[in-house]
């Protein structure tokens, strides 16, 4: 028997409320569907603020001969080729558009001399190409699009809620479950459609920019509703993050700052990215850069507290401030360090999730009906490696035609959906399970065993891995999901973060075993992926996509054959 | 080193409870917090999103003053325990969570940006055109400016006062060159505009460093003027209501709305 | 002197320079109790509106060529100077009265509304400016004009001090006197081109700077004002101290303590 909870209806139920969400929302609000968005934080808090370079789009405002078609050539090549095709050509038609459409809709950009939408340089971009405001466009995304959301009839919000669980049979979902985190009191959303936009999982690993809400809640609840999570092993090192203070470690050091000239140097005062990659040096694709920070260190080039100095100085005081505002106030006030006089150390840092959820290029569809997944969360735009910029626009893009097909599914289903009592009384079970009550709390702790998966990704299945440190990574997760099982905290349902810890340390842990078993199974390096076992590229395995999927209580794996790019694309490639 | 941290729900037992806390090195307040969660108090309620200043969530009052405790350093703070309380202008959940979504409700009010029908671009946007409304863009919605204003903190006047936040949101749509609408009386009728006495509490806590007194309200503060303390449009109004014409809200309404790309 | 109590440290309004920390002023602030700034407020003002008012109903003749602040212009010819200065004063203190910055400092410091920041405001009720009479400091744009008048006047005194009067005609006046006054004039000049008001009268109003007449002149003129309008509040306290330090000085020479250093050619 259930206990009690609050049913809300809707047509689409949209989970998340980054920019994903948000675009997602709107675009199904249009097409005229009543729209419940779902976000584990304040509106507005989402990570999309943390992104700070640009959105990428082939405007050509600054270099006239950029296009669509240049856009998606350095997409594909940046992530090894083993990107969706299709994903990456609609992204880069489409996203000039959404482009726009931000502006319409009040956004602000720095402009050219001719006053059009300014654009700037970044890491294997081979055009200046990143429409931008400072080095906070995530910001201004986010806020004009939650602006747009809320005065968009049909569209409502409920913030601070935690979806535990996709309601359905593996086939077809119905809704979700879940609890607001504020009274601790369940919440059924029955839905035509839902559209999962609740971004990627950085969380797991000990060095990184993400928030707490970095679990990958998303990615674990359409895996149990019966998708496929493809790409998993490919994990995004920033480059640069902050590594000094302790506290301040793996924030976020935006690529901007080598995008407007900022130069990486070792102990030695040498220019290392010249030996690594000549041509693009410094603004070489992430994972390149990554590698390379990381070799130094190893080598015992590192700086004081471990890292690589960055280096803008030359940009001179006015520049810096004007074009790095946040850069300068972050350095400023957590690290005393003035970013227009000193050089910053950095190191990579946990960044982005290039893989998620399989879905149609086209509609943004999962395998499960009724179930769409955009942005962070979905994967195969990005293939083995992300260029800054381009997720500013995927959540864009992709958050649009998700809303927009689940919409146009939402229509087709006539009577709202039935939810079985059964199933909602399961879920309300697996949640307050790890509720102790009045008696013992002498369970497992949360944050504990947080901390312990933290350990064993990133020391074994981070930046450099190899069979061995997969293995022992592996071990170390189904051993730590045998513990959760004793989670066990004190505190009751109000807004009780150890509760809510313990569905998040469940849900990284099921993320965990995807990445490590995913990057078990791709024995090459390439893109984010540096085996030090096998430290080439494999044609064979270039030819694959990994999926992970469900099977009763296993997860499987299975290789999915990349589709042929049709000449008239791959035309596009060899141009470059 | 002693935390001194507040906790309580509505109705129940409420105080502040001290905890010792390791010190490390640069540490920020949310970083002891976090300590305390982990290894003292499991359901110690705070809410934290990116721990970077960029997102505005880690408002809380420390050792009584509204900042965010991500960007607070311990080092900064005078010797002596630190002192951690929630937001006090708005109602407690738990511990240092507070109910802020009042300010939500606010947004919805605000007519949102408004480019003149048919107007689509690309635009044509000249830098001195927007440059000012850059500032305003990089208010994070941490609140501290709405919970240490004295008009929404000591005098509770949520019904008739939108808050300093508001006023940044409003002065940056009305001073966006493509915007066609025009918020200033509503501003003033219900937001509560006048009730402002711009004594700039709201700029000494913003940690984005806007001036939101010197460059949202005192701009929004004369353009009321020029709406209702100005003579010549005080008759030009008069006589426009005479002939049965819709009262003109906009002062010096010299720019042709939403004017023409260049 | 209380000066302005930004704590982050002012920046122009377009510009995102963030603050360079706390200066010495907001360092002495946040050690202080939060009393100490409205105390030093309250005393200043009071002592200066005691010395205006003072000064004014005494009343004095010029020395040499200097004429003290608190007498230009000298409109009420064949009245008293008691009068004249009643009568000149109060487009100033007006103006000062309706300022945004010491509409701040008084709502603080003289009406507790808040005392300071995050201190309780003990006030039961609260209208702020909507009602009478604090409504009226809407027309302070107004009396920015009456101010510019009598700031033209200063101008012009110093410049007749320059070349001397009465049995100093035709002369050059050079003295520490002429310093005083021209210093003084400067001051009230960044006061008052640094006024909120005038900032909107120049370009605030407009929101398409490239879409209207001189367009480009409007935003450098607001820019240049937007400036001075960083330290609008440096410069209403200094120049309220050297209104009073000019008047006090010229006092000075006619109790006859000094003679004032010049030389005349």
């Amino acid at each position: 028997m259930a206990e009690p909870y609050t049913t809300i209806d809707c047509d689409v139920l949209v989970v998340g409320a980054g920019g994903t969400g948000l675009r997602a929302a709107v675009a199904a609000a249009e097409a005229g569907c009543r729209v419940q968005v779902v976000s584990k934080s304040l509106l507005g808090k989402a990570h999309t603020v943390m992104a700070e370079g640009g959105i990428a789009a082939g405007l050509g405002n600054v270099d006239a001969d950029d296009s669509w078609t240049v856009h998606f050539a350095d997409t594909m090549r940046g992530g090894k080729m083993l990107n969706n095709w299709r994903m990456v050509e609609i992204y880069a038609k489409e996203v000039i558009d959404r482009v726009f459409e931000l502006e319409r809709w009040g956004g602000l950009f720095d402009r050219t001399e001719d006053g059009r939408i300014m654009q700037r340089a970044f890491g294997a971009h081979s055009h200046r190409r990143l429409c931008h405001v400072g080095d906070r466009t995530g910001l201004e995304l986010i806020r004009t699009c939650q602006d747009k959301a809320v005065h968009t009839p049909g569209v409502e919000v409920s913030m601070e809620y935690t979806l535990t669980q996709l309601l359905g049979d593996g086939h077809h979902v119905t809704g979700a479950i879940g609890y607001d985190r504020n009274d601790g009191q369940f919440v059924v959303v029955r839905a035509k459609a839902v559209v999962l936009a609740t971004g990627g999982w950085g969380r797991m690993y000990r060095t990184t920019s993400n928030s707490w809400e970095g679990t990958g809640d998303g990615a674990a609840m359409a895996y149990l509703a019966g998708a496929e999570l493809l790409d998993m092993e490919f994990v995004q090192f920033h480059p640069t993050g902050m590594i000094w203070p302790p506290g301040a470690r793996g924030i976020l050091v935006t690529e901007a700052v080598r995008g407007e000239g900022g130069m990486l140097f070792n102990s030695e005062g040498q220019r290392f990215m010249l030996e690594y990659d000549p041509q693009k040096k410094d603004l070489s694709s992430r994972d390149v850069v990554a590698r390379s920070i990381f070799k130094e260190v190893k080598a015992g080039r590192g700086t004081p507290h471990g890292g690589a100095y960055l280096d803008i100085r030359h940009r001179g005081a006015e520049y810096i401030k004007k074009k790095l505002p946040s850069m300068w106030e972050q350095f400023h006030s957590l690290a005393s360090v003035d970013i227009t006089r000193e050089p910053m150390e950095v190191y990579p840092t946990i960044h982005y999730t290039m893989g998620g959820v399989r879905v149609d290029p086209e509609s943004a569809a999962t395998r499960v009906a009724a179930l769409y997944a955009a942005g962070e969360v979905a994967g195969g735009l990005h293939g083995s490696n992300r260029l800054g910029g381009n997720s500013l626009g995927d959540i864009l893009v992709f958050g649009k035609r998700a809303g927009e097909y689940a919409a146009e599914y939402a229509k087709t289903v006539g009577s709202a959906p039935v939810i079985a009592d059964a199933q909602v009384a399961e879920a309300q079970s697996d949640a307050l399970r790890f509720l102790a009550g009045d008696g013992d709390a002498t369970g497992e702790n949360p944050y504990l065993l947080h901390e312990a998966l933290q350990d064993a990704m990133q020391d074994d299945a981070g930046i450099a891995r190899d069979q061995q440190s997969l293995t022992r990574s592996l071990e170390a997760i189904l051993e730590l999901q045998e513990r959760a099982k004793r989670m066990r905290v004190g505190g009751g349902r109000v807004l009780n973060p150890g509760w809510h810890s313990c569905m998040d340390v469940v849900n990284m842990l099921t993320v965990s075993e995807a990445i490590v078993r995913s990057a078990l199974e791709r024995k090459e390096s390439r893109g984010s992926q540096w085996r030090l076992d096998y430290p080439d590229l494999s044609e064979e395995q270039g030819r694959v996509n990994y999926a992970v999927y469900r099977d009763g209580e296993l997860m499987r794996i299975r290789a999915v054959p990349l589709e042929p790019i049709p000449v008239e694309l791959s035309r596009h490639l060899e141009d470059g | 080193m002693e935390v001194r941290v507040f906790r309580g729900v509505p109705g129940g037992e409420q105080g502040e409870v001290a905890y010792d806390v390791p010190p490390v090195e640069g540490m920020v307040v949310l970083d002891a917090i976090h300590h305390i969660q982990k290894h003292l108090q499991t359901d110690l309620a705070c809410r934290w999103n990116c721990k970077a200043a960029k997102c505005g969530s880690c408002s809380a009052e420390i050792n009584g003053t509204p900042r965010l405790m991500c960007k607070t350093r311990i080092d900064e703070l005078p010797e002596g325990p630190v002192t951690v309380r929630p937001l006090a202008a708005f109602p407690l959940i738990k511990d240092l969570v507070t109910d802020v979504s009042w300010n939500y409700e606010v947004n919805k009010k605000i007519p949102p940006f408004t480019a003149a029908e048919g107007d689509r671009g690309p635009w044509r946007i000249q830098e001195v055109d927007i440059d000012r409304l850059y500032e305003f863009r990089r208010c994070i919605e941490c609140f501290l400016c709405q919970d240490v204003c004295h008009i929404l903190r000591n005098h509770d006047m949520r019904d008739r006062f939108y808050g300093p936040r508001f006023f940044v949101r409003v002065a940056g749509l009305e001073m966006h060159p493509k915007d066609v609408l025009n918020r200033v009386e509503q501003t003033r009728a219900e937001g509560g505009l006048g009730l402002c006495n711009i004594t700039k509490c709201c700029t000494e806590v913003c940690p984005e460093h806007i001036h939101i007194t010197d460059n949202a309200i005192i701009p929004l503060k004369e353009r009321n003027a020029d709406a209702h303390w100005d003579p010549i449009n005080f008759v030009r109004r008069k006589l426009r209501r005479d002939s049965g014409g819709g009262a003109a809200t906009r002062g010096l309404d010299e720019e042709p709305a939403g004017g023409p790309p260049r | 002197m209380a000066s302005e109590t930004t704590a982050m440290g002012p920046s122009a309004g377009a510009s995102t320079r963030p603050s360079a920390g706390p200066g010495l002023v907001a360092r002495l602030r946040r050690d202080a109790p939060w009393w100490v700034l409205p105390a030093t407020v309250v005393t200043s003002l009071t002592t200066f509106s005691g010395y205006a008012l003072w000064t004014a109903l005494l009343g004095h003749d010029r020395w040499g060529p200097y004429l003290s602040p608190f007498y230009s212009p000298e409109i009420a010819a064949g009245r008293t100077r008691a009068s004249s200065a009643i009568f000149v004063a109060g487009a100033p203190l007006l103006f000062r009265f309706t300022c945004y910055y010491y509409r701040k400092a008084y709502y603080r410091s003289f009406l507790l509304d808040p005392p300071a920041c995050a201190v309780r405001d003990p006030h039961r009720t609260y209208s702020g400016e909507t009602s009478f009479p604090t409504v009226l400091n809407n027309l302070h744009r107004y009396v920015w004009w009456l101010v510019a008048i009598v700031v033209s006047f200063l101008w012009l005194d110093v410049f007749r001090a320059f070349f001397g009067t009465g049995a100093d005609s035709g002369h050059i006046w050079l003295g520490v006197g002429t310093g005083v006054m021209l210093g003084n004039v400067v001051l009230l000049t960044a006061y008052s081109a640094s006024c909120h008001s005038f900032r909107h009268m120049v370009g605030g109003h407009v929101d398409c700077f490239s879409c209207v007449r001189f367009g480009k002149a409007r935003y450098q003129a607001w820019r240049g004002v937007t400036l001075l309008n960083i330290r609008h509040p440096m410069w209403a306290w200094v120049s309220m101290f050297s209104v009073w330090g000019t008047d006090i000085y010229l006092r000075m020479l006619q109790a006859g303590w000094f003679l004032d250093p010049h030389i005349r050619f």
